[in-house]
């Protein structure tokens, strides 16, 4: 039997409820010209729908539309062989990520509520240190594979390994970071032990009738939130956006256990060879990991607005964003861009200076805590959107920030 | 060489509105569009045939409709297009996406080198990228930048990374995920939208990919949508008054009541 969805004619008033619930838009209506009261009819196209039951829920007024999902197949796992839940300690030039933090935070959290050991991978070298680093955060084990081989992130040995070490010690849950390493390696590795994968969630509960991680992510660019699960794979895999929790705090006396892993070298598939790092010298904060970011847009008017950007990033210790405008006028480089084909942030304030608000570039920074809005035109999406909206001129109006600023830190 | 691009068709979110009763998007009329990132391998794809001389493939899987999506690739310079179209692959996930279109690519042959977009607009994941490499046991290389060399055995590339990047030298064939920094789309072309007119595309099914049923569609996707909602509402901001020292001074109050400077 496969997935059933039908729209039942006679219940259908084409009142469009469902059109407008799916979110995948495979919901349209088409004409009824034999219908006594001429009512349109919903349509549903195979092709695009996934059994989401979004437009079930949407009528269930009328009751029109039935689904009958397919029976899964059978897990050909035991989920019960399967215990622990995973972080993977990212690292950067021998520095741990600030995610990782995060991650041990909530993870110690899930853990604790399914009654599982908390453990931490590490995968680097001359990284052996950092292991107590991560048992004072909240892991109950540490596996390290310290190796010369392993300097550099590269998709191949890390996910190769990274493989065996689940195949072999089985957790049930796996978290990483959604950052570019993490998004890259979690897929080759979901990809290798045919498992589910999860991007970008910013929540994550358990289930604790069937120990299911319930997964939610944003989708279509943060209009819609996505819960989803991994119910027939173990282990269950996700990667877990910047920010969206606090940092484990750092607990000098707890004791855990390291447990050293070799790698045989000659095994190991390693077919991209890495050849150099080159730092990123115009950014003083790192975008990605910044609390603070202040962006420019095509209302800054010209290049030396940055100028003025970067005094305002420099007072607040944070980072320069911009937006695509600014971006495609050559004002800026690429790796500042904040939004749909840029980079997706959410630090505590984001400054948004001259930037109407576009939706490409809400969707990049519109979970934010604060959003503080700097815009002549007080009908900019951006200036409805923010916490605090400022109106006028940013070329007066930051000076003024940056003074009261200095001042209530007294430095002036 | 064979360049192989992976495109998928998007819903356009550029002039998307939203529905304020409710808090989704209104998908009445909503045109479909190449996702965005895609047109950057479609158009790197078109330069590295430039280059090295060879041939460029473009390939999706989606309903009937993404047909001309493909007639878009033709258009900006891409050779030939095979569109991958089942009812059976409706509602797969990425895992389930990387294996049939993985299972595409073995059915076309040889090829150098496979690229795709970042990430596609609408899921947002990066994932189907590196799960089709994996899928087909090839290298692969996210966030790519630069293509700086390429020859038939090897392509050295910048990796885009947070803090700067990393030059990484790949073994072909192989797979790379593009940046929109790596290059600017260019137009199509009259005679390119010759070309689209005239292609001829091919439908390939489950069946002609030899796909197993388990692993496609929702049927084959370890993940599965629970449930779908509405993000709460944004509380609502406020418009700070007076001059512009009184704005600057009350928003650094409100900053430091929020424990930020």
């Amino acid at each position: 039997m496969s997935n059933q969805i039908n729209v039942l004619s006679e219940k259908c008033i084409g009142c469009a409820l469902c059109v407008k619930q799916c979110p995948f838009g495979a919901i349209t209506l088409a004409e009824r010209p034999d219908h006594p009261k001429k009512l349109k009819l919903a349509v549903i196209d195979l092709h695009k729908c996934t059994f989401c039951g979004a437009c079930v829920e949407a009528c269930s007024k009328f009751g029109a539309i039935s689904m009958v999902k397919e029976e899964p197949i059978k897990l050909d796992i035991d989920p019960s062989h399967y215990r622990g839940l995973w972080v993977y300690a990212e690292q950067r030039h021998g520095e741990i990520s600030p995610v990782v933090y995060e991650l041990l935070n909530e993870g110690r959290r899930l853990a604790d509520k399914l009654q599982t050991p908390l453990c931490a991978v590490l995968i680097g070298s001359q990284i052996e240190s950092k292991a107590h680093d991560l048992i004072q955060r909240g892991a109950d084990k540490v596996y390290v594979y310290d190796d010369p081989v392993f300097v550099e992130f590269q998709d191949d040995s890390y996910s190769d390994i990274l493989s065996h070490l689940i195949e072999k010690e089985k957790p049930e849950i796996i978290l990483m970071g959604a950052t570019n390493i993490g998004r890259s390696f979690a897929s080759r590795v979901a990809a290798k032990i045919r498992t589910g994968l999860t991007a970008d969630c910013t929540a994550l509960e358990v289930d604790l009738s069937n120990r299911n991680l319930m997964q939610t992510r944003p989708a279509f660019g943060g209009n819609i939130m996505a819960t989803i699960l991994t119910p027939r794979h173990r282990p269950q895999m996700a990667t877990v956006r910047h920010k969206v929790f606090k940092q484990a705090k750092r607990d000098p006396n707890r004791k855990g256990e390291i447990i050293k892993k070799t790698a045989d070298v000659s095994k190991i598939i390693n077919r991209t060879k890495f050849l150099e790092f080159v730092k990123d010298t115009s950014a003083k904060v790192n975008l990605s990991d910044a609390d603070i970011i202040c962006s420019g847009g095509r209302g800054l008017g010209k290049p030396e607005g940055f100028k003025l950007i970067e005094e305002l990033a420099e007072c607040m210790g944070g980072a320069v964003g911009s937006s695509r405008a600014a971006v495609d006028a050559g004002w800026i480089a690429y790796s500042h861009q904040v939004g749909q084909t840029g980079r997706t942030v959410a630090p505590r304030v984001y400054f948004a200076c001259g930037i109407s608000g576009q939706i490409q570039h809400m969707v990049g920074m519109g979970s934010s805590e604060i959003i503080v809005a700097i815009n002549k035109d007080p009908n900019a999406p951006m200036m409805k959107a923010a916490t605090f909206a400022l109106e006028g001129d940013v070329y007066e109006i930051i000076p003024w920030i940056i003074r009261k600023v200095k001042k209530s830190r007294g430095l002036e | 060489m064979h360049f192989i691009v992976c495109i998928k068709q998007v819903p356009n979110t550029t002039n998307v509105q939203i529905d304020s009763s409710t808090g989704t998007l209104k998908r009445e009329g909503v045109e479909s569009i190449i996702n965005p990132f895609d047109e950057y391998a479609i158009e790197e794809a078109v330069r590295l045939k430039e280059r090295t001389g060879g041939k460029a493939t473009v390939i999706t899987m989606g309903p009937p409709q993404a047909e001309t999506a493909l007639r878009e690739a033709i258009a900006r310079g891409i050779d030939n297009a095979i569109l991958v179209t089942d009812r059976a692959f409706a509602g797969a996930d990425t895992w389930a996406t990387s294996y049939t279109l993985a299972n595409a690519i073995k059915a076309i042959g040889s090829y150098d080198l496979i690229l795709c977009g970042k990430q596609a607009t609408d899921g947002d994941t990066a994932q189907v990228g590196p799960g089709i490499a994996e899928m087909l046991d090839i290298p692969h290389v996210a966030y790519v930048k630069k293509i700086e060399d390429i020859n038939d055995k090897n392509a050295r590339v910048e990796r885009m990374m947070e803090d700067g990047y990393d030059l990484i030298e790949m073994p072909l064939p192989g797979l790379m995920t593009v940046v929109k920094e790596i290059n600017t789309p260019r137009l199509p072309s009259l005679r390119g939208m010759m070309a689209s007119k005239k292609a001829q595309i091919p439908h390939w099914t489950a069946q002609t990919v030899n796909a197993e049923k388990n692993n496609i569609g929702l049927t084959g996707s370890p993940t599965q949508v629970m449930k779908i909602f509405s993000p709460p509402p944004r509380p609502g901001g406020q418009t700070l008054a007076g001059s512009q020292e009184e704005m600057a001074e009350t928003l650094v109050e409100k900053l430091r009541q929020a424990q930020i400077i």
